[in-house]
């Protein structure tokens, strides 16, 4: 009984560890100021008429004067292939995809059927008529088949990450313990996960009545061992993930949307040109003397001054 | 030092020697006439007092010639001062311009080298490690966890580890400048993270807080543009002499009478040239003058100071300069008030003045600016100028510089062009917004100090020689006259010195120029033969 209310615990605080580290991070990217520009063509959100040959509004003599329409289509065909299949890594290192692809997959898969089951068991504790007879059991094949496909490409993908980072040359040199740490994380805690699952002895809790118990903190379920271990690490990979470079689907939203096809222009009086004026009243503190800083001028004091006519010109 | 065996421990070495050492049969080979790497020329070693002077202990060249310190407590205040310019780099008042692409690239990067892959130095070079990509990133990215996010053990053992010395820093500024900044590896990196940004980010610190710069950029680059208007050296008498001449010349050759104007207030465009051109590709600027004049347009030259010449070279090492330069630019039109700015051939012109000066310039110096090529596609198609494409009936195939295509997006109208009045035009492979740089990139093709523009047109413009070669691999006999349009100031300074590296004007007649010469040398009512098929 206390087991099982330390592993909600468990569970609860880390679900809670990983969104708070998820909203850190997005926050404190939304609260950078905003950089020169500094986009990458093709901008999927080009006129679809230049979009085909990665062309920009600044193919436009007068662009200023002219609409520049926000194409919504080519943006979802840019962006949906590439958050689904890893369109970039598939045609530029296809090594590596076949590698990456099933892993980052898998757990698309285990996020889904994890989502799908938490639904399910919501739903089934309110209303329980509405996911029983045939739809209660197209859900339950939908999220264990999922569950335990998502799992499979994971750890085979991971398994192939590892050996190649461990193998290949190129890679090799760039790899660090930490790096290792994280791939053999992944290995052991979906591994767990599926046999505990598969392994559990007849009587233990399914699926659905974990997640229904850990909603409503029924401490009278008791977990096998090793699918006990197994949600322990998946919590505990949860919270970590957020504290490593593994987060980068949050990085992956601001390169893309906020530098790569950044390229909005500051128009005179707009909104941005504000926003441009506030960081010209930045101090900064740079060294070199022609730089002239000194943490008392601001940025746009250095900027209007002459370094090489030995002052304000 | 064995490329295979570089790590990243090895920027950190105390020895006074070169990490690597590039052989001609490493490289990349190149098709014929070059398949045979003892048909490539030699590269010329550095001399002993050089190696003695300066600070060359990262590969065979040396571009920013950094004196050796005299003692271990002159490195130690160096060191210190590095440190200090690192703090700054991630802090949002020095650097509020980048923090975010940079944070970025620091936290995320995957370390998949797909980047790798993309780059025309780490390709040209025979892959390199030393040239990687990521070499450079991952030595920035770990001293940002140790010392600026102050990571312990933990962080080591996530991040790894990097030894912070004299040697490292030396390295590090040397090869920061072993990336062309054409950005093409960020364009195919999964995440996003920015490769060629973290080369800028650290001539930036370098600059900004050491004083330490490739003297081709900041000496006599911005700072001399500053003082007397253009890095040419040229103040507003001489640039209009100059241009007079220019004028005469281009009258006398197509039998139009050709006058630039200058200083007209109210006119619709102040049209900027790289002033390079002025002195070094004058039929460029007489035929901009001819082409504006001819279709009509309402225009002017500026003689204000930097007025007359787009360049700003702080776009690749320094913020400070770069807004210095821009501001100037805006105050020249804003003195004129023209209706916009124009820029003339040169890509790094248009991507600072056009896209990155635009969170720069607020309030009156906010005008408009926009590229020459869709002016002159607009031109050239609405019948203004009488042309006929059988007077450029010769091979054509068209760069794209970096500045101008990946980084800006304009892609089509220069092909509008050349399509229309080039019969023989040929596109390299790959081109458009894939393009390979020229190797001349980031400030390259203005610099060549000791032996560095050996390395400059055998590793980083490697990738583009063999473009060329194979853009023209059916017509390469030296009968047939070739032309490599080139519509930017800097690649073209890298061709016409690669070009000759390479002996490709003597041995197979290709010849390099820009866009505007192809268009005069359409028109009819120009005497034929604008363009003079002899070297220069």
């Amino acid at each position: 009984m206390t087991t099982t209310l330390l592993l909600y615990s468990f569970i609860y605080l880390a679900a809670l560890v990983c969104l708070f580290g998820c909203a850190v991070q997005a926050i404190r990217y939304a609260r950078l100021p905003l950089h020169l520009r500094w986009e990458l063509y093709p901008v999927p959100h080009e006129e679809a008429s230049r979009l085909k040959h990665g062309g920009s509004y600044l193919e436009e003599t007068d662009w200023w004067k002219k609409p520049r329409p926000f194409n919504l289509v080519g943006e979802l065909k840019s962006m949906l292939p590439e958050m689904l299949f890893q369109k970039a890594l598939r045609e530029f290192n296809r090594p590596m995809w076949l590698r990456s692809f099933p892993f980052h997959f898998g757990l698309y898969l285990l996020i889904g059927s994890t989502g799908l089951l938490a639904g399910t068991a919501v739903i089934s504790l309110s209303s329980p008529q509405l996911v029983s007879g045939l739809i209660g059991t197209i859900l339950h094949f939908a999220y264990t088949a999922g569950g335990l496909a998502g799992a499979v490409l994971a750890v085979a993908g991971a398994v192939a990450l590892l050996i190649r980072r461990l193998t290949d040359k190129e890679l090799k040199i760039y790899t660090t313990p930490g790096d290792i740490f994280n791939l053999v994380f992944f290995i052991v805690t979906f591994s767990c996960l599926f046999t505990g699952y598969l392994l559990r002895p007849q009587g233990a809790p399914k699926a659905v009545e974990l997640v229904q118990g850990l909603v409503t903190f029924n401490t009278r379920l008791a977990f096998p061992l090793p699918l006990a271990v197994g949600l322990v690490l998946g919590a505990l990979l949860a919270a970590y993930i957020p504290l490593t470079h593994m987060s980068h689907f949050i990085g992956k939203f601001f390169t893309y949307h906020f530098v790569r096809w950044d390229d909005a222009p500051s128009l005179r009086g707009s909104s941005l040109e504000k926003k441009i004026a506030e960081y010209l009243t930045y101090r900064p503190r740079w060294a070199a003397p022609h730089v002239g800083a000194n943490g008392a001028r601001t940025w746009a004091d250095i900027a209007m001054t002459n370094p090489a006519q030995g002052g304000r010109k | 030092m064995n490329k295979e065996k570089l790590s990243l421990a090895d920027i950190s070495k105390r020895e006074k020697k070169p990490l690597v050492h590039l052989e001609s049969q490493d490289l990349m080979p190149l098709p014929a006439p070059f398949d045979d790497p003892a048909r490539t020329p030699d590269w010329r070693p550095l001399s002993a007092q050089v190696k003695e002077k300066y600070e060359c202990f990262l590969d065979d060249t040396c571009a920013v010639s950094v004196p050796q310190p005299k003692s271990r407590e002159e490195e130690e205040a160096l060191v210190a001062k590095f440190l200090s310019g690192l703090e700054k780099l991630f802090s949002r008042e020095n650097n509020w311009t980048f923090l975010q692409p940079l944070l970025l690239t620091m936290d995320y990067c995957a370390k998949c080298q797909t980047c790798a892959e993309a780059c025309h130095v780490f390709e040209g070079s025979g892959r390199n490690e030393l040239y990687r990509p990521t070499y450079r990133s991952e030595i920035l990215r770990r001293l940002y966890f140790k010392y600026v996010q102050r990571g312990g053990l933990l962080s080591a053992w996530q991040h790894g580890d990097i030894e912070l010395n004299w040697p490292l820093v030396a390295r590090l500024i040397e090869l920061s400048y072993r990336c062309n900044i054409c950005r093409r590896c960020a364009q195919t990196c999964p995440i996003g993270a920015d490769n060629g940004l973290v080369a800028h980010e650290l001539r930036k610190l370098f600059s900004q807080e050491m004083g330490i710069a490739a003297k081709e950029l900041h000496d006599s680059g911005s700072m001399l543009q500053l003082k007397v208007g253009s890095s040419t050296g040229m103040n507003a008498e001489a640039v209009k002499d100059n241009i007079a001449f220019i004028d005469e010349d281009i009258s006398e050759k197509t039998g139009i009478e050709v006058k630039t104007p200058w200083d007209v207030e109210g006119a619709d465009i102040l049209l900027i040239h790289n002033a390079g051109e002025i002195l070094a590709w004058p039929e460029n600027p007489g035929a901009f003058a001819l082409i504006f004049n001819a279709a009509g347009l309402s225009w002017t030259m500026s003689s204000e100071i930097a007025g007359y010449d787009s360049i700003n070279y702080g776009v690749w090492y320094d913020d400070a300069q770069f807004a210095r330069v821009a501001i100037k630019h805006a105050e020249a039109a804003r003195k004129l008030k023209v209706k916009k700015i124009v820029l003339g051939e040169c890509g790094h012109a248009h991507k600072a003045l056009t896209v990155i000066a635009d969170r720069v310039l607020t309030g009156d110096l906010n005008i408009p600016r926009e590229s020459c090529m869709p002016l002159l596609r607009d031109i050239v198609m609405s019948g203004r100028l009488k042309l006929d494409p059988a007077r450029n009936n010769f091979p054509v195939t068209l760069h794209d510089p970096c500045n101008l295509v990946r980084l800006m997006g304009v892609v089509e109208p220069q092909r509008e062009i050349v399509r229309k009045i080039c019969p023989q035009f040929r596109e390299m492979e790959p081109h458009g917004v894939d393009n390979y740089c020229c190797g001349g990139g980031s400030g390259f093709a203005i610099m060549s100090p000791h032996n560095f523009s050996d390395w400059r047109f055998q590793v980083a413009g490697r990738k583009k020689v063999e473009q060329v070669l194979n853009a023209f691999r059916e017509c390469l006999d030296p009968s047939i006259p070739k032309y490599l349009c080139a519509p930017c100031s800097n690649c073209k300074g890298q061709f016409r010195d690669m070009l000759a590296y390479y002996d490709l004007w003597e041995q197979h007649r290709i010849l390099y120029g820009g866009l505007v010469e192809l268009i005069v040398n359409a028109m009819t009512d120009v005497k034929p033969g604008f363009i003079e098929w002899e070297w220069r």
